[in-house]
């Protein structure tokens, strides 16, 4: 790998060369450059949710003045919530998307945990060895980094399509499901390979078969390697956009969904929504979306890093 | 040792309950359930795009060279090269804020930063990684807009290509930074301890030796970047606008194939129309591009992993 000019170079910058003073400059020089680019992307994280907690707050403080004319019909956090959406910013409220995505979330869950660590145990821990097992494992590679626009599209023909179950939250939650499925599989045999082969021999070597080795030994003590890829997924799953459009999920959905089967909309497509429109004041609700939008995540990657420094040293 | 292994088949098998083998389909199914899906990704885009192109309004040749793409109008073009150079175009942007600024946050990670430093700025760069791509939008839209592009390149229209991609490239920062920093982690201590013991400074190991020890990773985290760029969705269609014709001008508007992807699903499109169809002959393109894409990635890396190993 190392090319030999390389020695050469080397040798005449550094070592035959006695340009210390201008070689102490291009160090410097350089470790300035790489400062530069990592404070950069710190930086535009700052800069946005600065930006973002600004502009959204005045719909989410109740001190916030406007002048004498209009006054501000929402502007705390419990009435953003369970307010539905309106004609007019000032008043609209996230209710039924934050509902929505409550019933993604328990979609997305239920059906993903069972398959997930399902496909996990069996590719960890009882796959042969062969070309299949391999074929699979490159298929679920393959699958992560399928952009999650075509997953909509997925979706859109087989859930909404082919099984009939229209343009509901039920479609939405199995499309997610889709996408965060090869995630959930790939967090879930690290997990497993977590577990350190001494349990599995233990077991073993007491007369277990390996069925009961594996789920009453290994999996106890993966699980909580597996729900912190759970949350991590979901977490992936919540922030999604772009596969529920094609669920219906941009239509004026002004109801909270009661069934599997009703339309829905959700917190990052409302957000979508109301980036849309051209006036000002939208601006604002749109910011106290995705301040909501970005607590949740908050929320759920402290509970991911939670579990796992919990659980972890038990191992 | 076959005997008891023999043994051990028997016992197991009489022991085998019929609960063991419900869990046993369960989970076996569960794992051929990424092909399930594999296949059918491939057979519903497939199936509908052939649809597509099925219909008199549409030729082959048409959708590679007519230079407009408007399947809502009344007289509707097919040209999805438009869409194609947009994608390509807003891709690159990304790509030159990503590369360098991931690339030399991954330099730094590995080669200077001290623990300390290191665990609280992967971190933050994983919290980059989380933001979720609407919100990237917004930025764009109401803050990178107003506040970069249009106050040095006067005359910016709102929505505009350069912002979207230098909110894309953002997003991608993370992807090549944590790529590129496993690379060069994965870089055998002897090497980076010769070049500082035979008198070289760290910027000239950092360049000289572990960078082209780690080449391939990091030419596989680019590739990686790249790939996400044009399968990126939400921060093209919010910043970028739709312009349905040929051009090259990074202060207006552009069309990328995810972009129209939204903007047609979001019209009424019942199935069995050529706009819907077209739905997925545009999405059987992307597939194709990012697949190609992504097993680059993975050949790459994968030449890579054997040299050390």
């Amino acid at each position: 790998m190392l090319p030999e000019s390389t020695e050469k170079n080397m040798s005449n910058e550094t070592i035959i060369s006695g340009k210390k003073a201008e070689n102490a400059i291009k160090e410097s020089l350089f470790l300035f450059t790489l400062y530069i680019c990592v404070t950069i992307a710190i930086l535009t994280l700052m800069t946005l949710i600065y930006d973002v907690l600004s502009t959204g707050t005045t719909r989410l403080t109740s001190d916030y003045e406007v002048g004498l004319i209009t006054k501000i019909q929402i502007d705390n956090p419990v009435d953003f919530l369970t307010t539905l959406d309106s004609r007019y910013p000032d008043r609209a409220g996230i209710g039924p998307a934050f509902a929505g995505t409550v019933w993604l979330m328990i979609i997305v869950v239920s059906v993903t945990f069972p398959f997930g660590t399902g496909a996990a145990i069996y590719l960890q821990e009882f796959a042969p060895k062969n070309r299949l097992t391999r074929f699979i494992e490159l298929n679920l590679t393959n699958l992560a980094g399928v952009p999650s626009v075509i997953y909509g599209l997925l979706g859109l023909a087989v859930f909404v399509r082919l099984a009939g179950f229209g343009r509901s939250v039920l479609s939405g939650g199995l499309t997610l499901t889709l996408l965060i499925l090869p995630v959930v599989i790939v967090a879930s045999r690290e997990a497993l390979k977590a577990v350190p082969d001494t349990i599995r021999q233990g077991a073993l070597a007491l007369g277990a078969t390996k069925f009961q080795a594996v789920f009453r030994q290994v999996v106890p003590s993966a699980i909580p390697g597996m729900v912190t890829g759970m949350v991590l997924g979901l977490s992936r799953a919540i922030g999604e956009t772009a596969p529920l459009i094609f669920m219906g999920a941009l239509t004026y959905v002004n109801y909270f969904p009661d069934t599997p089967l009703s339309g829905f909309t959700a917190i990052p497509i409302q957000v979508y929504n109301w980036i849309g429109y051209p006036q000002a004041e939208w601006k604002e609700t749109a910011s106290a979306g995705i301040i909501l939008l970005l607590g949740l995540l908050l929320i759920m990657n402290s509970i991911a890093i939670f579990i796992r420094n919990r659980y972890e040293k038990d191992l | 040792m076959e005997n008891v292994n023999n043994l051990r088949s028997q016992l197991t098998k009489t022991i085998t309950r019929p609960v063991e083998k419900i869990v046993k389909f369960f989970i076996t199914a569960s794992a051929f359930a990424a092909i399930l899906i594999s296949i059918s990704i491939v057979f519903t885009l497939l199936t509908e795009a052939i649809n597509f192109f099925q219909d008199p309004a549409v030729t082959f040749k048409g959708y590679f060279t007519a230079t407009r793409w408007t399947p809502t109008f009344q007289n509707p073009e097919y040209g999805v090269i438009v869409l194609i150079s947009s994608t390509l175009y807003i891709a690159v942007i990304a790509c030159l804020i990503s590369f360098p600024l991931g690339l030399f946050s991954a330099i730094y990670l590995s080669e200077f930063a001290t623990k300390r430093t290191r665990k609280v700025i992967k971190p933050v760069l994983e919290v980059l990684a989380g933001v979720p791509t609407v919100v990237f939008g917004y930025f764009a839209l109401n803050w990178i807009t107003p506040n970069i592009i249009q106050r040095f390149i006067p005359g910016t229209g709102v929505f505009n290509a350069l912002s979207a991609g230098i909110a894309v490239g953002i997003m991608i920062i993370p992807t090549v930074a944590s790529i590129s920093d496993d690379a060069l982690n994965a870089v055998p201590n002897s090497l980076r301890n010769g070049s500082l013991a035979l008198g070289a400074t760290r910027r000239i190991t950092s360049l000289k030796i572990m960078f082209p020890a780690a080449l391939s990773g990091i030419i596989a985290s680019f590739i990686l970047g790249f790939s996400r760029a044009i399968g990126e969705t939400m921060i093209v269609t919010i910043a970028g606008g739709q312009y349905p014709e040929l051009n090259l001008d990074p202060r207006s508007a552009m069309y990328t194939i995810t972009s129209s992807i939204v903007n047609v699903s979001l019209g009424d499109t019942p199935h069995g129309t050529t706009a819907y169809n077209a739905l997925f002959a545009l999405g059987i393109t992307l597939f194709i591009m990012t697949f190609i894409l992504n097993i680059g990635s993975d050949y790459v890396a994968r030449k890579y992993r054997k040299e050390y190993e």
